[in-house]
């Protein structure tokens, strides 16, 4: 469908805000907090970071909570019941100020929630979020949305996605899917006909860095090379990466029981732990860091596209800003892209 | 740092040690650890004020166990940890060399593990200005603020451990918060299970904590964690004397004095 | 949103439980809401996630042979939380039961041929499925050999079914306990499964052989079944691997670009060779 384009001024932005409250959406927008931004759910736009490069947790927590309840049940002497997820308890959110990278890991995310089993709970939530974007007209030397598909003013994930004109106060702004329409026809004022803007000049340059079929392929090839050890040395296992990074959707199922009223959950879960992939027996088939750092670059860069042709990776760099050791995965995959043996 | 550098690739060349682990240049600005088995490779060996992580960590991680003998770069941080691992059996003087910084950046090696001891007692852990006023302001608060306080300070945790992973007193094989039977702490990260992973980690860490700041470092969230391990500090001093680990008499909680308080049964 | 969850348990009943050996028990399982039993449907080598509310979920095959309906069973043994919970219930217990999930094993491919089945202590439950689900269809293949052993007798699962399948005139039955674990009355051979194997010496030809065992067992049996003529094409196995979700998302079975949960847990010999040693 063609895109309609509009001109939002920026003081424009703060009542579209209100409009959404009002209408009762869940707000989720960049909020500060001790100096790292997340996507929180606010009603105050005074709190919303407006102005950043990149923030520290993705937005996938609206989609797919840290932790998220798959059914209640009750259990006693006479037995068991259990009363489903209920569709409806899930509410209309709109998940404010994302940048394209994680506009993007929508599709990675969804790829692996609806594989042969559809997801409901994944879905619900997905079908009841609004994505208003915003484009990136700054970047550093952690992105790299150009090597792995992206681009700082892609549209693809994203109902509105605005792009900030320069120094002027104005925005430009995409109408991307019929969700975006209906926030449109909810506040037809604010959005003001646009004049022709050429909207890469506003954009971040990032440059591309390295070929990922080329990675892939190498990847594949050096299966077993001491590269992976070396990369992985001062790895220190824990789960920052892949709880930063908007395409990792590996979660753990648990149930919890208070008395007789019990719930079963899922959470979020990591490759990178050393107990992930542990047998009862106590056989444990990646029992060393380097297998777990390989099976963590491979699956987002050669086993996710050949299953589900879609790479695990948008290039926000978030795994990288948050890693204690520094294990930055741009520089991680071009060496990779070096490698000779 | 080349007085470290030329001893690193000695020791090397020696084949006395088959590992240096130290800090290297990073990306942009950051630091970060590096592993070195060749002795050419030594010149890449940095010391610096950015130089923070506490490498201890690596000194009980298999992989690099395997590597052979270490030498480790150690800072006044590292070397309070080294002795901590030392009173709890983790590693012996003969197992590594250390290769101690002095806050003045100066190569200082110690000929035994209580030389070390003896040099840290010319370092004293105090509380800065600004957390002495935090902790004060908690202690004024009734229990109920308390908790409020840390719920609400604990809340956005998403229990990726990296303040385990990066803590180098964290060293069990299977942590607390993997045993099943029975599940001592919740595993997803809610408000009570939160509170229930932190509490128990500063309680595993009661009296043997050095300090180093490495959890709160590693937070990618960045929750003031270190609040609670000086709180911790600071009640387990106010009970007990000042905390440090004894090469002789072990853990500050594991040993037991005849002189200590006992006004909270008698 | 009106799709199913995938996430929720059928109810199911504990109907009979078989104390088999020390540590292994069979739980029969019927149905609570009898649409569930009506529509139920499943092929050899699947398994499901079977639960007790409050405690977790744990991953067992089915057991049971589809040819049988209105009932599943599993064979599992107390190692962990959930087994644990899953020891103390009584008939009448009501758990939970996702399923079924995974590939199952070819057996329409295999019309017309031999079978062979090879199998060692607790992994003969995987294989009891497509046992009794070709001993049902027994007109749909030439000889059927089984070779099981355990440690002990004791840790023979399924006794009773031995002996049924001994007594058979159509099937081959080769028992064995490892050297030291026989009792003074045991009949049948004492040695390693791999070594009463090259001994049997089943014929190859035309033949399907189907293993599933400790690993230490496979990687033994795999080079006699090579030197008796079995190639990579004709020699099937049902790998075990860490499984939460049971549907391919939450990470864990991944072992290269397979999932044991989906592209098992039943592999061709061809297709394990594929797969990186990480399981």
């Amino acid at each position: 469908m063609s895109i309609d384009k509009h001109l939002v001024r920026k003081a424009s932005l703060e009542k579209l805000f209100a409009v959404l409250k009002l209408q009762g959406k869940t707000m989720y927008a960049p909020l500060l907090r001790n100096g790292k931004i997340s996507y929180e759910i606010t009603g105050n736009f005074a709190d919303v970071t407006i102005e950043f490069i990149q923030t520290t947790q993705s937005a996938k927590v609206a989609a797919f909570p840290r932790t998220e309840k798959l059914f209640n049940y009750t259990k006693d002497k006479e037995g068991v019941s259990v009363k489903d997820f209920d569709p409806n308890s899930i509410p209309e959110t709109v998940v404010w100020g994302v940048h394209p990278c994680d506009a993007g890991g929508i599709s990675p995310l969804s790829a692996i929630f609806n594989w042969d089993y559809k997801d409901n709970l994944y879905n619900t939530r997905l079908e009841r979020i609004t994505v208003i974007g915003f484009s990136c007209n700054k970047a550093d030397e952690y992105c790299f949305c150009t090597s792995v598909g992206g681009n700082p003013g892609g549209v693809a994930g994203n109902d509105i996605l605005f792009t900030k004109l320069g120094d002027s106060s104005d925005y430009l702004a995409e109408i991307v899917t019929d969700k975006g329409k209906a926030l449109v026809n909810a506040a037809p004022e604010l959005f003001e006909a646009a004049q022709d803007v050429e909207k890469e000049k506003y954009l971040a340059d990032v440059p591309n860095r390295f070929n990922r079929e080329d990675i892939k392929g190498k990847m594949e090839a050096f299966f077993e090379s001491e590269v992976w050890a070396e990369q992985s040395m001062r790895c220190l296992g824990c789960g920052a990466c892949a709880y930063v990074c908007p395409t990792c959707a590996c979660f753990d199922i648990q149930d919890e029981i208070h008395g007789k009223n019990g719930m079963r959950v899922r959470c979020w879960d990591s490759c990178g732990f050393s107990m992930f992939t542990m047998h009862t027996s106590g056989h444990n088939p990646r029992d060393i860091q380097s297998q777990r750092w390989r099976q963590r670059l491979m699956h987002k860069f050669s086993y996710m596209p050949d299953r589900l042709s879609v790479y695990g990776c948008t290039g926000c760099g978030r795994c990288s800003r948050a890693c204690p050791v520094d294990m930055n995965i741009l520089e991680h995959l071009i060496s990779m892209q070096e490698i000779k043996k | 740092m080349d007085e470290l550098r030329n001893r690193a690739k000695e020791l090397l060349e020696s084949n006395t040690v088959q590992l240096i682990i130290g800090f290297e240049q990073g990306n942009g600005n950051k630091t970060r650890a590096v592993f070195i088995e060749k002795p050419e490779n030594t010149s890449k060996l940095i010391f610096d004020s950015r130089c923070v992580q506490n490498l201890a960590v690596y000194l009980t991680k298999n992989e690099v166990k395997r590597k052979g003998k270490p030498a480790i770069v150690a800072p006044v941080p590292v070397l309070r940890s080294i002795i901590q691992l030392a009173a709890e059996n983790q590693l012996t003087y003969a197992s590594l060399v250390i290769l101690g910084i002095t806050p003045e950046s100066k190569l200082v090696e110690f000929s035994t593990l209580e030389d070390i001891e003896t040099y840290l007692d010319n370092f004293t852990l105090e509380l800065e200005a600004k957390e002495k006023e935090i902790l004060e302001k908690i202690d004024k608060m009734s229990p109920e603020e308390r908790w409020k306080f840390w719920i609400n300070e604990l809340s956005p945790c998403f229990k990726c451990y990296a303040c385990r992973a990066a803590c180098p007193l964290c060293y069990c094989t299977r942590c607390t918060v993997d045993d099943n039977q029975p599940q001592w702490i919740p595993v997803p990260s809610h408000e009570l299970g939160n509170l229930e992973w932190h509490i128990m980690r500063a309680m595993h860490l009661a009296g043997r904590c050095t300090d180093c700041g490495a959890c709160a470092d590693a937070c990618p969230i960045a929750i003031p964690l270190n609040l609670l391990t000086k709180k911790m500090r600071e009640d387990m001093k106010g009970q007990f004397g000042e905390v440090k680990a004894s090469l002789k008499g072990g853990n500050m909680m594991s040993t037991f004095k005849p002189d200590d308080k006992e006004n909270f049964i008698l | 949103m009106s799709e199913k969850n995938i996430y929720l348990p059928y109810l199911m009943k504990v109907e009979k439980i078989t104390i088999e050996a020390p540590g292994v028990k069979t739980f029969k399982l019927k149905f609570v809401n009898d649409e569930d039993s009506n529509s139920f449907n499943f092929a050899a080598g699947q398994f499901g996630e079977y639960s007790i509310f409050g405690v977790g979920e744990s991953t067992f095959c089915i057991a049971s042979s589809p040819t049988r309906k209105g009932f599943i069973e599993c064979t599992f043994r107390q190692v962990g939380k959930v087994t644990s919970a899953l020891s103390n219930c009584e008939e009448g217990s009501i758990i939970g039961f996702r399923g079924p999930y995974g590939n199952k094993f070819p057996i329409d491919q295999w019309k017309g041929k031999s079978l062979l089945f090879v199998a060692g202590g607790i992994a003969l439950p995987p294989m009891r499925c497509v046992i009794w689900n070709s001993l049902d269809l027994r007109e749909n293949f030439k000889d059927i050999t089984i070779v099981y052993g355990a440690r002990t007798v004791n840790d023979l699962v399924y006794k009773h079914e031995l002996e049924e399948w001994n007594d058979r005139k159509d099937v081959r039955l080769i028992t064995t306990v490892d050297p030291g674990g026989e009792t003074p009355d045991w009949k049948g051979e004492i040695g390693f499964v791999p070594t009463v194997l090259e001994k049997v010496a089943p014929s190859s030809q035309d033949t399907i052989a189907i293993v599933c065992g400790p690993p230490v067992m496979i990687k033994f049996t795999f080079p006699v079944l090579y030197k008796l003529g079995f190639t990579d094409e004709n020699i099937y196995t049902t790998l075990e691997n860490r499984m939460k979700c049971g549907f391919g998302k939450c990470g864990r079975c991944n072992v290269g670009e397979y999932y044991v949960c989906k592209d098992g847990p039943v592999f061709s010999g061809k297709q394990l060779k594929e797969l990186p040693d990480e399981y």
